[in-house]
């Protein structure tokens, strides 16, 4: 090794392609670039869907129209060019299977060659295999279920395990579908977590989502399997606007998990989701994700916007809803899932790792709202940040004049691989009531060479150490993922910072 | 097994080592002794291999082959083993996992298949046993919030595991109490044998009464200044290292 190889090994960092930039060749129904009311219109009538929901829509380009970009984050807002966009991209043929034989080979193929077997029998989101899985302790396990809800552009392509979970009385189908079926419970709640008037990309979002999934869990049912989304981009010039709501009764329970992958596009892509979770009385709700859009390339050339409004209300008193993110793609992340603890003795928590390394831009954390009487909230923020990464914490705590005894705990770490790269914190605390109890830790840390000379000196190569390191870092959160996306989560961190030293 | 030739050694231009000579056979333990600043512990850095190190003159061999020439991870993995002053802290990452790894690698390199969970576990617990290492510290993160006696008993179980050739202990005496030093010798006592050798960096003689060493080498100002038995560390005890510049 050379002298100042902590720096140029180091630099490096971030130079490992990303995986999933293929395309599939499908033929599709593209509507031409350009936002206006006919856009929302047409994507209400594309959906049969009933007059209340294009009135809601309208209501949000609207309050859109209003609306100006934010300008608090902590970087430049890139232009968006609004009209650029195709706001609809659904394979031809009926987008709507009754089965999956319908469904088109190439649209499996390409949920296949990502890891997403939609195949019923194959039971895992993120990992081709059927058999046993090595759990953490080296013992082989069986893999436990997991439905998935596949989204390609704008349309749900697949749901499996519909049938079994219906027997639970559990409705797990695309939102599209959910706005047919059960329309008592979509008028109810969606928008009663993010209003459509929130902030430009949800009000964005409310005027021309086009898909997404539905969760409801009914009353004291604990869902038997994980449920699962995968979204994928793969129109060039489209945006993705998918809007799941995922509704827990009292004294229900649910995991989800949701992934994504976009090709790669010298264009940037738009994805500005929205996420909205009730949880009732006793209600638990824990919501994963694995977040790997295309980042762009090293010169910052394309990439996948993701500005994203993601919140939760424990409405219900001893509810608990908790968000856990690996964010690792995406030309900028602008994403802050967030708990509204309303209900007394309700929890909240946030458990996150986010990486921006090449010219990504990740400006991510979370906002927990304390209202009810002895709710609690716990923050676990690991920014990694490589290459000309820019990664911040930005987080509010905020107890109401109600909330007696609230308590938050939180704790942010960055770590630094080589010298050009950025870790900022942002804390927020707003405490109206003074029997609340708030904790913040912070620190920063570099690789260092004499971590990974240790390593190297038990026969570790450097590119092994440093995923070492860096798992080992992110590994209070890697254990709040399900065990076998924590596996995936864990490949992807070291698969993204690959070839960053070197 | 070990031979150094005239080694030159120097950090940011700075000579350190300055035609430094050393032969090192199967089965034998040397002790390498010295004033602060003499060179011990660059010796240990760059026979590891350590980036900040360059060499600028002489050879080092292992059995014939020229390490300089090699990666750390590839010295490791022929066989040279740095038993670290300060052993660093990698938190999250479990020491047992860890040992895995760097097992795996090693063995990987020398073309053998990688031992099963079993075979590793077994052996981790008779490896454990042998140097009497606290099976609680074995799931922990490496060397997070140890103790340094702890951590220095760490390095001996690591040392256990991985049965290098050569193992180079630098100054792991230092900051143990007199129970723990009598346990990390006994250790060391019970890893010696025909096939492996031990070079111990130490200022004291007392890790000497525990761990009885074949030779005695003084370095002094980046050389080797004096060589004897194993009586030349009380001589050294008794006198200091003045008498020999």
């Amino acid at each position: 090794m050379e002298n100042n190889t902590d720096t140029e090994f180091l630099e490096s960092l971030a130079d490992k392609e990303y995986e999933h930039g293929f395309i599939t060749d499908i033929e599709m129904d593209i509507l031409p670039p350009g936002l206006n009311e006919e856009t929302v219109r047409f994507i209400s009538a594309k959906k049969n869907e009933p007059e209340w929901m294009l009135e809601w829509r309208l209501k949000a380009y609207q309050a859109f129209l209003k609306m100006e970009l934010p300008s608090w984050q902590n970087f430049k807002m890139p232009d968006m060019n609004f009209d650029g966009i195709s706001y609809y991209a659904a394979p031809k043929n009926t987008p709507k299977y009754n089965s999956l034989d319908e469904v088109d080979p190439e649209l499996l193929a390409t949920f296949e060659k990502l890891g997403i077997p939609l195949n019923e029998r194959k039971k895992l989101l993120g990992v081709r295999e059927d058999g046993p899985i090595e759990n953490e302790n080296g013992e082989m396990v069986e893999r436990p279920l997991v439905a998935v809800d596949a989204v390609f552009d704008s349309v749900s392509v697949a749901t499996t395990y519909k049938d079994e979970l219906k027997k639970h009385g559990i409705i797990f189908c695309s939102i599209s579908e959910a706005i047919q079926d059960h329309p008592e419970l979509v008028k109810a709640y969606i928008g009663s977590v993010v209003p459509q008037t929130d902030n430009i990309f949800a009000a964005l979002n409310s005027a021309v989502f086009s898909d997404g999934s539905f969760v409801y869990i009914p009353k004291g049912v604990r869902c038997p399997m994980e449920l699962s989304t995968y979204f994928r981009i793969n129109a060039e010039n489209t945006g993705q606007f998918e809007r799941t709501l995922i509704i827990a009764d009292d004294d229900a329970y649910v995991s989800y998990l949701e992934g994504c992958t976009a090709p790669q596009r010298d264009e940037h892509q738009l994805h500005a989701a929205i996420v909205e979770i009730v949880a009732h009385k006793n209600a638990e709700v824990k919501y994963s994700t694995v977040q790997n859009w295309y980042p762009g390339d090293k010169e910052g050339k394309g990439g996948v916007y993701n500005f994203v409004t993601k919140r939760g209300i424990c409405k219900g008193e001893n509810s608990i809803i908790s968000w856990t993110q690996v964010e690792t793609g995406s030309a900028i992340t602008w994403k802050y899932p967030s708990v509204i603890l309303q209900g007394d003795n309700s929890y909240g928590e946030f458990y996150s790792v986010a990486v921006a390394k090449g010219k990504q831009i990740a400006d991510t954390g979370t906002k927990m709202i304390h209202l009810g009487k002895n709710t609690r909230s716990r923050i676990i923020s690991k920014g990694i940040s490589a290459g000309n990464g820019q990664n911040s914490y930005r987080g509010l705590v905020s107890i109401g004049p109600k909330a007696a005894n609230a308590r938050n705990f939180t704790q942010c770490d960055s770590m630094l691989i080589g010298d050009r790269c950025g870790a900022h914190t942002f804390p927020y605390i707003d405490a109206k009531n003074p029997t609340a109890t708030l904790e913040h830790e912070a620190t920063t840390s570099k690789i260092g060479e004499d971590q990974i000379f240790y390593l190297n000196a038990r026969g570790i190569d450097t590119e092994k150490a440093v995923e070492m390191i860096v798992n080992g870092f992110a590994k209070e959160v890697l254990n709040k993922l399900p065990m076998e996306f924590a596996v995936e989560a864990q490949k992807l961190l070291a698969v993204s910072l690959e070839g960053s030293v070197g | 097994m070990l031979s150094i030739k005239n080694l030159h050694a120097s950090v940011e231009d700075k000579e350190i080592l300055k035609g430094l000579n050393l032969e090192v056979k199967a089965g034998e333990v040397h002790a390498i002794m010295g004033p602060n600043g003499a060179g011990k512990s660059s010796l240990a850095s760059v026979l590891a291999g350590r980036a900040n190190y360059e060499v600028t003159e002489g050879s080092v061999t292992l059995d014939g082959k020229d390490i300089l020439e090699l990666s750390p991870e590839d010295r490791a993995r022929e066989g040279v083993f740095l038993a670290f002053q300060y052993p660093i802290e990698i938190p999250g990452v479990s020491n047992i996992n860890f040992l895995k790894t760097a097992m795996n690698e090693i063995r990987d390199y020398r073309g053998l298949s990688p031992l099963t969970a079993k075979e590793f576990l077994q052996m981790s617990r008779e490896k454990q046993a042998l140097v009497e290492f606290d099976a609680k510290l074995v799931n922990r993160s490496l060397n997070e919030g140890f103790s340094g006696g702890e951590k220095k008993r760490n390095e001996i179980f690591q040392l256990a595991m991985l049965d290098p050739k050569l193992s180079i202990l630098d100054e792991t005496d230092s900051g143990l109490d007199i129970d723990a030093l009598r346990i990390v010798s006994r250790g060391v006592n019970k890893l010696r044998s025909e096939n492996n050798a031990f070079i111990l960096i130490t200022h004291y003689q007392r890790l000497l009464d525990h761990i009885v060493p074949d030779f005695v080498h003084v370095l002094s100002d980046g050389k080797i200044v004096k060589t004897g038995g194993k009586e030349l560390a009380l001589e050294l005890e008794e006198k200091g290292y003045d008498w020999l510049k």
